[in-house]
């Protein structure tokens, strides 16, 4: 969601004084006039910047923090003083609720993008270069295929102690890529048979800048919209994972753990499940509509009735 | 062809035994079955504590190398090895795969059906009321993780309880132990049962299978042989199944193959929410108690899943399309 913005800047930033008003319109602006053209696009858009701003800017708003405890009301339903009840210890479910979204999110986006920069490395080397090269990163590909990807981020759980989220993020992201870059990998085979990669060979440019330079700018739609999809996947990896405790370990929360948490006081307390995993659906549809609709707009043969 | 498939069997082969292998080495440096014997009363002394680990393959002072080489020489000869309490890991095995294979069976048929039934007529109709309604649906399905839409399910169903002051919905285990109301009896507490699982694993599966099926269906619509087969003659019903949809199903085939494969395993939340005793549930179970027999085992078997799974792939995409098997 950030590239498209980055491009309307672009596109809005007086570069290129001089040119009559009639120029024709850049790709990234026809991309992102369709994509905000449609409705699902910008309703996703809408909502997760709601999300965002609630996660980073909503816990200013409350007088409790996610380490407060309130001794006075254990697992009381929403009231003016809590404004999403409270759990049994006494934790605000508000305060706890965003600090969780704010990790929650923050690992998905991180993995998404750890990902999906893997997935187009390894897939354009292994297309690019033929032989040996392909033949070992296909093999590694295949490999990571094979491995049930939970039961290695299970055993490994117990290395992610606390403050060591960033390298479950690199795990998570490790067990993310395969697919896509099998996809890239195809695209790249095509890709280097076209004339301009020919001419760049041929020029002398040197084989890491091709890349760098034709291939994978062609592949940025692909990879846009692979990126934002991932990001809905890690998200609910990441909760499968926190749920079962073999994610984001305690003191620090995450949707999985309030919802594990949430899930056995639901029956009677039904506000320590609901608004978590209210806020966790509504966060994984956003980006997935954002997904879709950015993938329609890449697309120039879609046509949607809008 | 045949060529084809027994160079892809060996690449198959070598890959699960590099998966598996790396997937014993990682358990048996990340679990401690050491620290098991550490809460209990009494405490063994640590001469019965290296005997009894050593004796499972399970210490962790025997070099890592010498312990993997006493575990791939029994799975080689068909040995998983011990659990961490002793019992032969075969057994458990044996039993729980037979739980999750019904579990995984049933959701699996009812998802990829229906999910191949309503992607194909939301194609049919598209931009109709049924693809928008559908396909909204659909997006609100794939939002929900396991987690939350089996405990989602599990209120439902005490709410329903409540209400109708009867137990409907059966939302822990297989079926009740030691019932005595004979097959009928013993059949609807089965069903009883497995209503809330099934659901839980086919909802998704039906919405992943709806997309799928209706972008393929899609391409082929607007394909010449389909307007051939109309100017032929065929009414448009015929038309629609017998060369729309049979065409359409080819890489929903495919795909079918690998969400089985994978849901072997992939059924853990599945039956771990509801009590299942499969072999997801004792993946959980088996990393919090450290066994790293188990752990290897059950990763052994998701491998050769994931194996089979694509050599059916190929098999199927070469049964249905006879561009494969000339070429």
């Amino acid at each position: 969601m950030t590239l498209p913005e980055e491009e309307v800047a672009e596109e809005l930033t007086p570069g290129v004084p001089g040119r009559g008003p009639r120029r024709a319109p850049s790709r990234g602006r026809v991309v992102v006039r369709r994509f905000l053209g449609s409705r699902q696009g910008a309703a996703g858009l809408a909502v997760l910047v709601v999300m965002f701003l609630l996660a980073f800017a909503g816990p200013l708003l409350s007088p409790w923090s996610y380490t407060d405890r309130d001794f006075t009301a254990f697992l009381q339903p929403p009231s003016a003083d809590h404004w999403f009840g409270t759990l049994q210890t006494g934790a605000d479910v508000y305060a706890v609720t965003l600090r969780g979204m704010q990790k929650s999110l923050i690992v998905g986006l991180l993995a998404a993008l750890v990902s999906t920069a893997l997935a187009a490395l390894v897939g354009a080397f292994a297309g690019y270069f033929p032989g040996w090269a392909d033949r070992t990163l296909t093999w590694v590909t295949d490999l990571l295929l094979v491995l049930p990807a939970f039961l290695i981020l299970a055993i490994m759980s117990p290395v992610f102690g606390e403050g060591t989220w960033a390298l479950f993020v690199l795990m998570l992201a490790l067990f993310l890529w395969m697919v896509t870059s099998k996809i890239v990998r195809s695209m790249t085979v095509s890709l280097k048979r076209r004339e301009f990669i020919q001419a760049a060979r041929f020029m002398g440019v040197r084989p890491v800048t091709i890349i760098f330079r034709h291939v994978l700018p062609n592949l940025s739609s692909l990879l846009i919209v692979d990126a934002t999809l991932n990001v809905s996947a890690a998200i609910l990896t990441e909760t499968s994972l926190s749920y079962f405790g073999f994610g984001i370990q305690p003191p620090d929360v995450s949707f999985g753990t309030l919802i594990a948490d949430g899930s056995k006081t639901a029956v009677y307390a039904p506000w320590t499940f609901w608004f978590v995993a209210g806020l966790l659906v509504v966060t994984v549809l956003a980006v997935n509509l954002v997904g879709d609709a950015l993938r329609d707009a890449f697309d120039p043969t879609s046509t949607r009735p809008r | 062809m045949a060529g084809f498939l027994a160079r892809r069997l060996l690449n198959y082969v070598v890959l699960v035994a590099v998966a598996a292998s790396l997937a014993y080495m990682l358990a048996a440096t990340a679990l401690d079955p050491r620290s098991n014997y550490a809460d209990r009363t009494p405490k063994p002394p640590p001469a019965v504590i290296d005997a009894q680990l050593t004796a499972l393959n399970l210490n962790d002072q025997v070099p890592l190398l010498e312990r993997y080489a006493v575990w791939a020489g029994g799975v080689l000869h068909g040995d998983l090895g011990k659990s961490v309490t002793g019992s032969p890991v075969n057994d458990d095995i044996a039993r729980r795969a037979g739980v999750t294979f019904r579990l995984v069976l049933l959701g699996m048929i009812v998802g990829s059906v229906g999910g191949v039934l309503l992607g194909a007529l939301a194609a049919v109709r598209q931009y109709g009321w049924f693809d928008r309604v559908s396909t909204g649906l659909s997006f609100a399905v794939l939002a929900v993780p396991v987690v939350v839409l089996a405990n989602m399910l599990i209120l439902f169903a005490t709410w329903v309880n409540d209400r109708l002051g009867t137990q409907v919905f059966l939302v822990s285990g297989e079926y009740t132990g030691g019932l005595d109301t004979g097959f009928w009896g013993s059949a609807v507490d089965r069903i009883q049962h497995l209503v809330l699982p099934t659901v839980s694993l086919s909802l998704a599966l039906v919405a992943v299978f709806s997309r799928y099926q209706r972008n393929m269906m899609l391409d082929v619509l607007g394909a010449d042989f389909v307007r051939t087969a109309r100017a032929k003659g065929l009414s448009r019903r015929a038309a629609l199944t017998r060369h729309a949809l049979r065409t359409a199903l080819v890489p929903v085939m495919t795909y079918f193959a690998f969400t089985f494969g994978a849901l072997l395993t992939g059924a853990t939340f599945t039956e771990k929410i509801f009590g299942w005793h499969g072999l997801g549930e004792q993946l959980i179970n088996s990393i919090f108690t450290n066994d790293v027999n188990t752990v290897a085992a059950i990763a052994l078997l998701a491998a050769v899943a994931v194996l089979c799974a694509s050599l059916a792939s190929d098999l199927l995409h070469a049964a249905l399309d006879p561009r494969v098997r000339a070429g």
